[in-house]
């Protein structure tokens, strides 16, 4: 069936993944608590999900889809080590907090 | 020219090992020194010096005059189109030059033996005598102008180390610095005047040069200013006006230094270097002009202040002095044969005067002032007699060597120019009135000094007289190396050097030749002249036993000639006070306030930007990841602006 209904313009995708992506950055940056750094992570990888799947659709090309699976995988591992990691520190040190998980400075 | 030798290894092997030996000695006696038995180094010292003067001998023997060896030790500054060889030349010139140094050489060094057998620095000294023997030898030895000057420079270095000996006295170490600095003004002369040889000719080498150099017109302005470095070189070697101050000063050091290098060997340097490049020189007439009346402006100056001064070497010294300026006078007036005739008769004389002087000062442990001598004549009668002997050969008494040397260039200023003649001739009878100045109030009356010196005053030993006697002997018969062709002999001397003199001879402007009377009259007139100055100076301090000045009371035109007409002084004012306010300036100013600043604030600003560097390593992740993010961001930027 053919697609009559306008399609949302590749631009609009694009300026939504950058904002995310800014969104998830700023988050690692100025986020104190580590679940919400992991978490900000993650949003960024989404963005780049999100933005991989519209070029995907718009030029017809199955390759980025692909891409997206394998970003959701590691995504996930990632999110697995990282949080039996955090859970790891709570229970030694009691905070999740990062000003408190400054060993790496002398 | 000459025929060249240079696959003869017999010859060549003497002519290496004549400047290695005292070479050898320094090093042993340098490095071995203080293992040795006390007084072995004096002897090892003395004999290196004797066994090069036997290789001289055997090279005297076998060389005929208008033969040279060619000695190249090893090719040593090549590049370019440059080939400057380590090079050593032994031609008759060469040989003449040679067997003074190392002859006088030995007898000083044998002298040294006694005159500072009581020294602590015994060894030190005679080390030190040794370099300066193979530094001399290699001065006069050097094929190319290059090598020459390691010699000059080595001269000079080894009078500052003797001039200071006595080291723990500060005015002897200033008086070793003055001369330093002073033949360093005349090396720059000499350093330039070298440049332009090699820029201008391709090569250094003395026999080259002076092949190539009749090809260039006579008196262009590229040899005159070749030559007048050259000659600025001489004049801070040579101790003339205006560089000349040093050497009495010199007298600081111990007497046979003043005997070896301030009256024999490193003062002549100069005068060897002119006749070396004799045709350089005879094609400068311009050159020997300055020459000629620096030379006489030289030898009436330091007569003059040679008159009122009553240091007992002091009086040598500007005797030496004046005698120099005679025989760049001759030089000037082109008669190279001549100036060496003078130098040799003068290295006799002259040394023998200084080692006289030592056994006075020897005998009466330490006095130097001649007012508190007088009466030594039967006390040390051998250094009496040799002294009177050689002061009678520097005033000219007919038939010693002096009086053949010096009459033959005044013969040659008659020929030339009446006024130089009357201006040297004057110079002769003030240097027979103040030689036998200082003879007689040294020797004659009676002694002035106290009781306590008299009972010690003794003759020297052996170590010391002998040189003295052989010495003697020489200035009395040494004129045979050149008697005058009147005298219907041949001249040695003349057709010894002829292959080295020649080639200018042809170039330089001869007044008319003096008929056999005329040359007659003048050595007459001249030799009744100098007897006569001494008939008047012995009436004078003999019979009427006039004294100098005391210090304190001397006045007018005496008192300007005794501070040496205040040259000294002058310089002072003029040239050292501005150096040193210069210094001052330069030190306070730019090196506290621009250098120290510049280097401090280097260090200063490598140690904030370290500081502030090191935060972007502060363990802090937040603050890599910012970096991180910062990184990317201009990534982006480029990429889109490119």
């Amino acid at each position: 069936m053919e697609h009559t209904a306008q399609m949302v313009p590749l631009n609009y995708y694009l300026f939504l993944s950058t904002f995310l992506f800014c969104i998830g950055v700023m988050g690692v940056l100025f986020r104190r608590n580590a679940i919400i750094i992991l978490m900000c992570i993650e949003l960024m990888l989404n963005s780049v999900n999100l933005l991989l799947v519209a070029f995907s659709s718009y030029n017809g090309n199955s390759d980025g889809q692909v891409f997206v699976f394998f970003i959701m995988v590691v995504a996930a591992a990632e999110v697995a080590v990282g949080l039996a990691l955090l859970i790891s520190i709570y229970r030694n040190i009691g905070s999740t907090d990062i000003d408190v998980l400054n060993k790496l400075k002398w | 020219m000459t025929e060249t030798i240079t696959n003869n290894p017999t010859l060549t092997f003497l002519g290496l090992l004549i400047p290695l030996l005292p070479l050898m000695g320094f090093l042993v006696n340098g490095l071995l020194g203080k293992y040795l038995p006390k007084g072995s180094t004096g002897w090892i010292g003395s004999l290196t010096i004797l066994a090069s003067f036997v290789c001289v001998l055997m090279i005297f023997k076998d060389l005929g005059a208008a033969q040279s060896i060619q000695i190249d030790v090893f090719n040593w500054i090549s590049f370019g189109n440059i080939d400057i060889s380590f090079g050593l030349w032994i031609d008759s010139l060469t040989l003449i030059m040679m067997m003074v140094v190392t002859g006088v050489g030995f007898l000083i060094h044998l002298y040294s033996i006694g005159y500072m057998h009581a020294d602590e620095g015994f060894t030190r000294f005679f080390t030190y005598l040794n370099l300066f023997i193979f530094f001399m030898l290699l001065l006069v030895m050097g094929s190319n102008y290059l090598m020459m000057f390691i010699g000059w420079e080595g001269v000079g270095l080894c009078s500052y180390l003797l001039i200071g000996f006595w080291f723990k006295n500060d005015a002897y170490n200033d008086a070793a610095q003055k001369a330093f600095v002073m033949n360093r003004i005349g090396d720059l002369g000499f350093l330039l005047g070298m440049f332009f040889i090699l820029f201008h000719f391709g090569t250094l080498d003395i026999q080259a040069v002076q092949e190539i150099a009749p090809s260039l017109t006579a008196d262009s302005t590229l040899l005159i200013t070749i030559t007048l470095l050259l000659f600025v070189g001489a004049i801070g070697k040579s101790a003339q006006l205006p560089l000349y101050t040093w050497l009495p000063d010199a007298m600081a050091g111990p007497t046979p230094v003043s005997a070896l290098i301030h009256a024999a060997t490193m003062v002549t340097a100069g005068i060897y270097m002119v006749v070396r490049s004799n045709v350089l020189f005879a094609l400068a007439p311009t050159t020997l002009q300055v020459i000629l009346w620096i030379g006489v402006a030289t030898s009436v100056f330091a007569a003059v202040i040679g008159l009122k001064q009553n240091d007992i070497k002091k009086v040598l010294a500007y005797s030496t002095v004046s005698q120099l300026g005679l025989m760049f006078a001759a030089l000037g007036l082109g008669a190279f044969n001549s100036g060496i005739f003078h130098l040799v008769t003068h290295a006799f004389f002259k040394a023998l005067l200084f080692l006289g002087a030592g056994s006075v000062i020897h005998a009466l442990s330490g006095q130097q002032d001649i007012r508190q001598m007088g009466g030594l004549k039967k006390l040390i009668p051998i250094t009496y007699i040799t002294f009177l002997l050689a002061a009678l050969a520097i005033a000219g008494f007919p038939l010693l060597s002096g009086f053949f040397s010096k009459d033959e260039i005044l013969a040659h200023a008659f020929e030339q120019n009446k006024a130089i003649w009357t201006i040297l001739f004057i110079s002769s009878l003030l240097t027979a009135f103040y030689m036998f100045r200082l003879v007689f109030l040294t020797f004659f009356n009676s002694f002035r000094g106290t009781e306590e010196e008299k009972h010690h005053i003794h003759e020297s030993p052996w170590t010391m007289t002998v040189p003295l006697i052989i010495l003697c002997i020489l200035s009395v018969f040494g004129g045979v190396l050149g008697l005058p062709v009147v005298f219907h002999v041949n001249h040695w001397l003349d057709t010894y050097l002829a292959s080295v003199t020649a080639p200018s001879a042809a170039l330089v402007h001869h007044g008319e030749a003096l008929s056999h009377s005329v040359e007659i009259g003048l050595l007459s007139f001249a030799g009744i002249a100098a007897i006569l100055v001494i008939i008047y100076a012995a009436r004078k301090y003999i019979t009427l036993r006039a004294m100098p000045e005391d210090d304190a009371t001397i006045t007018g035109l005496p008192k300007l000639i005794y501070n040496k007409f205040y040259v000294d002084e002058i310089y002072h004012s003029l040239i050292v006070v501005p150096l040193f306010k210069m210094s001052e300036w330069f030190g306070n100013f730019i090196d506290k306030q621009i250098i120290d600043r510049a280097v401090n604030g280097t260090a200063t600003m490598m140690d904030s930007g370290g500081k502030t560097l090191r935060l972007l390593q502060n363990g802090n992740t937040g603050t890599y990841v910012f970096a991180m993010v910062i990184g990317m961001v201009v990534l982006f930027i480029i990429r889109l602006l490119i």
